[in-house]
């Protein structure tokens, strides 16, 4: 079984980004470019299938710029055999469904059993793209997974949801998306790195797939959320209880 | 115009949720139908009637809706989907499941987690945690959407007497199946829905120290429990009780952080409530940025203490 794991490439976790004074969107020019977290977490998990002997091979695929080599290249030092970029142009802003319809096309080509993606990425926040996926290619889904077992023809997984945790059991093929608690991702090794260098890295177009991927939403403007003021610090626990009671009121 | 608002339920009960979902909706303009796609979920509908503002209940009932199953509640949606202008779910774990499915179908983009409703076809979402606010406008026939449920006011439960409307359910999919949940039983209020909350970071050191020193707290003010993600990372709270940029989204009327260092991630669940109060040893925590009262003290003296004088 062949398990596709989709990564995004997006600003580090760890950056702070600021909003661009005319307000276009975000300043990401020389900030730190990462994978996202849910998507190294979504690797690791397919890497581990692999390890024990569920799959057979771990494609990771890539949808934008060029650079997002880089990222297919950790996912390979992470241990995917090989990696697909389709590759759009710097100037256009890529959108969960166009996404979606290029994952769909790259499925109906390789025919994973597994769609392992991250439920969200850390830059747009949509969480849609593994949904809208299984949605086009009419497979069934599991969402913001913290448990993945394969048996036979089946997956089980258990999924974290308001309130808990469920556990449901689909048909394979299926998608699922990853949340925290799946698995903690291994550090990425030099020696794997020098490795990933010499895995195949294959560059497909949109066209080449036939996918339309021109944005639906567009954004009118970027802005900075309302500030929050920091407030007064107190000295003790009486003078919090005080404050709470007759300025707050909020006890 | 007519939205659709995909109700938050429990088969018996209407979830907070759903009341903030038509209060976007409603803004959205036009009639606010509801739909009650569940399994003996009679008592549901009939709460939904009640709610103001929603002029029409629309119920399916199946075993294959008893589970909120994605492809199942996703294809409940797109066989009435035609009628609407606007197809609205509340930003929840089963809303974020099975709306983009039904946006994909459409073919349409999907607005996710809508803060504000400009007009009918532009609103404001956060991104990056929070740390920007886009303001998007849809040229889709059909609008998609999410709603972060802490940007709307929740409509009132009663006032409304729509008609119900039972319709034919869809088939089961036969691909996806439930098989069990574990659901912890509290008498808390819902972390999302709650007027206060308490919540805990890696300082506390333990699930043990967690529950002992915060428990009588969240009792003494009728608070619910929450946790930063590298408590639950820890084990010290179990996972949905994260508040974050990937967690719950909240905004109760007082939070109180203790031992929370208070990272972009966690600042970007938080930070619309109304008060925040930290306690934390460190001076330099971030999460003193954001608080209205900071109290720099050892959180196992102080929070003991807090609870003696309230």
């Amino acid at each position: 079984m062949k398990i596709l794991v989709p990564v995004k490439r997006v600003v580090d976790y760890n950056v702070k980004v600021r909003v661009k004074s005319d307000n276009t969107g975000v300043d990401i020019a020389n900030v730190k470019m990462s994978m996202n977290p849910f998507d190294e977490i979504a690797v690791e998990e397919a890497v581990r299938l692999k390890e024990k002997g569920v799959a057979t091979e771990v494609i990771a695929v890539s949808c934008g710029v060029a650079q997002c080599q880089e990222t297919l290249r950790t996912a390979m030092a992470i241990g995917a055999d090989r990696a697909i970029l389709v590759e759009t142009p710097a100037d256009l802003e890529l959108q969960p469904l166009a996404v979606a319809k290029l994952l769909n096309a790259l499925v109906a080509k390789e025919q994973p059993g597994l769609i392992i993606l991250g439920k969200q990425a850390i830059d747009d926040d949509a969480n849609q793209t593994g949904q809208m996926l299984a949605a086009l290619a009419d497979l069934p889904q599991a969402t913001f997974a913290s448990k993945v077992e394969v048996a036979g023809d089946k997956v089980n997984v258990t999924r974290e949801i308001d309130g808990g945790l469920e556990t449901l059991s689909l048909s394979i093929p299926a998608v699922i998306t990853t949340d925290l608690r799946l698995n903690e991702p291994r550090y990425v090794t030099l020696p794997n790195i020098m490795k990933a260098k010499k895995k195949p890295l294959e560059t497909v177009k949109p066209e080449d797939l036939g996918v339309d991927v021109a944005p639906r939403l567009k954004t009118l403007k970027v802005s900075e959320p309302p500030k929050r003021g920091a407030g007064v610090k107190v000295a003790d626990v009486a003078a919090l209880v005080n404050k709470l009671k007759t300025e707050a009121k909020v006890i | 115009m007519t939205a659709l608002v995909i109700a938050e339920h429990d088969n018996q009960s209407i979830k907070g949720a759903t009341l903030n979902t038509v209060t976007a909706a409603l803004q959205a303009g036009g009639d606010v139908h509801v739909l009650v796609a569940g399994h003996n979920a009679g008592a549901a509908a009939a709460a939904a009637a009640q709610i103001a503002g929603v002029s029409k209940v629309i119920h399916a009932d199946s075993e294959a809706l008893a589970h909120g199953l994605a492809e199942n509640v996703a294809a409940q949606v797109l066989a009435i989907a035609g009628a609407y202008s606007h197809i609205v779910f509340p930003a929840t774990a089963g809303g974020k499941n099975a709306a983009p499915r039904v946006a994909a179908k459409l073919d349409v983009a999907q607005i996710s987690e809508i803060s504000k409703v400009i007009s009918a076809d532009t609103f404001e979402r956060p991104i990056y945690a929070g740390n920007a606010i886009a303001t998007v406008q849809s040229a889709d026939a059909t609008k998609v959407i999410t709603v972060r449920t802490t940007g709307f006011d929740a409509a009132a439960t009663t006032g409304g007497s729509a008609a119900v409307e039972t319709i034919a359910a869809q088939a089961d999919s036969g691909k996806s199946a439930f098989v069990g949940s574990e659901i912890a039983k509290s008498d808390r209020p819902e972390l999302t829905a709650a007027k206060i909350i308490v919540s805990g970071g890696r300082a506390l050191g333990s699930s043990e120290k967690f529950n002992e020193v915060l428990t009588p707290l969240a009792d003494k003010l009728g608070a619910a429990l929450g946790a930063s993600r590298a408590a639950v990372d820890a084990g010290y709270a179990p996972n949905d009780w994260q508040v974050g940029q990937t967690g719950k989204i909240v905004a109760p009327s007082l939070y109180v952080a203790c031992g929370i260092s208070g990272a972009i991630q966690h600042l970007a669940g938080m930070k619309d409530s109304k008060v925040i109060v930290a306690i934390n040893k460190d001076p330099e925590a971030p999460i003193f940025s954001v608080a209205d009262y900071g109290l720099e003290a050892d959180l196992f003296v102080a929070v003991p203490e807090l609870i003696s004088q309230l």
